[in-house]
């Protein structure tokens, strides 16, 4: 057999008064051409090739009563074997009416969003166990972890904080003097730009770009362990999973986002200071002058927010990772949901933060 | 079952760098027989399966299916010999983002004039063929068992009736009640849908219940080719030390007990 037959496969088709006659090749590429009705009789001749769709064919007609003639015996065989094996279809469960799904749906969502909570919950409870066992036994914590995951998610950040920041202070400034020089109040630009990086906007920025990049990663690294079961080799191993994986890497991020909110703000006044001079010729030592005038409890109430912000990530980011399967599609959806819940969540923190702190009058 | 060849394989060298797998090897596989290709690890079984289905370009060597050598065909001829043949991987390398039956349909795709009740019908026959339960087809790979997803890619691999199947390793990681099903699953296909069937494989039980031929890998060519019963009487160290270890005796006496 040469594979132009298989190009362009012949199926001759005749119709005589309830009769149906063919020869040819009955198979896949050919099937779609036959009528679809009852036949009473369905005579083969000479056919060439018959495979498991034209069998179906066959069988399907043969079981509405139709008689099948001609076959050989090896199409015989394979249309009994065919006719054996067509699937019955489960019954279909009976559909329930419109209102009822539609509540059945709502109630799974608020399920799913509870029971999301509460599993945010339980590893804040494992994150701050495993804090106090290893203040109980410090021989059991992994100093050399938690240094590594400082640095992974602290010292790397620091460019990309120290660049955004930067940038920001510069935007600040240049927007802020084009609409105070209207009132001849350029002066206040120094005041605009303290408090707003201050007091939001460097430790938020920051908390976001933190949330990207560590959040996906620990979700990324979590998972991938998840998945090839290394998570659970460590739990027959006897080796405590909390202290091991959740421990150092939101330790790591406590300790560091502070740290990173600090050089933002930094990097947020020396952007701003420096476009005041070029835009506004505010000298720098006018600069200080003024920002020594800011109140100090706006740095506190932004660096007050760093550790919150950080075991928000971080506890996110583990959740996600340990909710991954045996599948990669699911290590790739929890890391993209683990970046999207752990931003929400440091947003809808800094809100209440903020609410709060009005309340308080801070 | 004639003795015409769909796939013959001559003078067949493949390399990775400086790590020569084959050299000078010839194989044949015959219409309608089930051909047992077994070897030590490394010897480069996967990677034969592979070259023959033209995963790997060999630099040396005429790989000849139906005759016509798959190396030096392009495009349409290519395609139109690739639809002859069907592949099942290890592990099934199903697509993780469809259903059993999506997965099927995905070769039925290429049919001209295939309407979809058609196909998804079609694909829903070759899953109860590969001896799958109905609730498979809505079933995503992630959900189903290892021997479920073998089977779903042996019912993709048969989804257009290939007049060749190529199986890596299909009962490896199977419990012996599911690897003995499957392998008579193998010859029940074969039987109906006049299969030519190139098995790699490592299990003797395989080689005894399905295998018409056997061909042992070793010293980068085929050593040999033969029935059981000639393999038995091979005088060679390796080939002997395999069909007669401990394993082979107890696969031989399980095997003729059954047949």
């Amino acid at each position: 057999m040469a594979a132009e037959d298989r190009r362009d496969p012949v199926l001759d088709v005749q119709e005589r008064d309830g009769a149906l006659s063919l020869s040819g090749e009955l198979t896949v590429w050919t099937v779609s051409q036959l009528p679809r009705r009852e036949w009473q009789r369905i005579e083969l001749q000479g056919i060439s090739r018959l495979d498991t769709a034209g069998a179906l064919y066959l069988a399907d007609r043969r079981g509405e009563g139709a008689q099948v003639d001609g076959l050989t015996e090896v199409q015989g065989q394979l249309l009994d074997a065919v006719a054996s094996s067509i699937p019955k279809p489960d019954p279909a469960p009976d559909a329930a009416p419109l209102w009822r799904r539609v509540l059945e749906t709502v109630g799974q969502q608020v399920m799913s969003g509870l029971r999301y909570f509460h599993e945010l919950a339980e590893y804040l409870g494992r994150f701050l166990a495993a804090l106090g066992r290893s203040f109980r036994h410090p021989s059991e914590f992994r100093l050399t972890s938690l240094v590594h995951h400082c640095q992974e998610t602290g010292l790397r950040a620091i460019p990309i904080v120290t660049a955004m920041s930067f940038l920001i202070g510069v935007v600040l400034a240049f927007q802020g003097a084009s609409q105070l020089r209207q009132f001849g109040a350029e002066v206040f630009v120094v005041d605009l730009i303290a408090i707003a990086v201050l007091r939001e906007l460097g430790i938020l920025l920051t908390a976001i770009v933190v949330a990207g990049r560590t959040a996906s990663a620990l979700t990324a690294s979590i998972g991938s362990m998840k998945m090839r079961e290394e998570i659970d080799a460590m739990r027959t191993l006897g080796i405590d999973v909390d202290m091991v994986l959740i421990l150092p890497r939101v330790l790591a991020l406590v300790i560091t986002l502070p740290i990173l909110g600090l050089v933002s703000d930094v990097a947020g006044l020396f952007g701003g200071a420096v476009m005041s001079w070029i835009e506004l010729g505010i000298s720098p030592s006018m600069f200080l002058t003024r920002l020594a005038e800011i109140n100090v409890n706006h740095v506190i109430v932004g660096l007050v927010k760093a550790p919150v912000f950080a075991v928000i990530i971080g506890v996110v980011g583990c959740q996600a990772g340990m909710k991954v399967g045996k599948d990669a599609e699911s290590l790739g959806a929890m890391t993209s949901s683990a970046v999207v819940s752990a931003i929400f969540a440091v947003i809808i923190a800094d809100a209440l933060f903020s609410v709060f702190f009005a309340q308080v009058n801070i | 079952m004639s003795g015409e060849n769909v796939i013959e394989v001559r003078g067949l060298r493949t390399q990775f760098g400086s790590h020569v797998v084959h050299d000078g090897l010839d194989l044949d596989l015959r219409r309608g027989e089930i051909l047992g290709v077994v070897g030590g690890s490394g010897t480069g079984k996967s990677v034969l399966l592979r070259t023959i289905v033209g995963l790997i370009r060999p630099p040396v060597g005429e790989i000849r299916v139906f005759g016509q050598d798959v190396n030096r065909l392009s495009g349409a001829a290519r395609r139109a010999i690739e639809r002859r043949w069907g592949v099942m991987f290890q592990d099934g390398a199903l697509f993780s983002a469809l259903t059993v039956r999506e997965n099927v349909e995905v070769p039925l795709k290429a049919v001209p004039g295939l309407s979809d009740e058609d196909r998804a019908r079609l694909a829903e026959l070759k899953v109860s063929m590969a001896g799958l339960p109905w609730k498979a087809n809505a079933d995503y790979p992630a959900d189903l068992s290892g021997g479920m997803r073998k089977r779903a890619g042996l019912a993709r691999a048969l989804a257009l009736d290939p007049e060749i199947v190529f199986l890596d390793e299909p009962t490896a990681g199977l419990d012996p009640i599911g690897a003995d099903a499957f392998d008579r699953l193998i010859v029940q296909l074969r039987d109906a849908m006049n299969l030519s069937v190139f098995l790699v494989t490592h299990d003797l039980d395989t080689l005894h219940v399905c295998c018409d031929r056997i061909a042992v890998l070793a010293e980068k060519k085929v050593l040999t080719t033969g029935t059981m019963a000639q393999m038995l009487k091979v005088d060679h160290a390796w080939v002997h030390e395999y069909f007669h270890g401990p394993r082979a005796r107890a696969a031989m006496t399980s095997g003729r007990g059954e047949g």
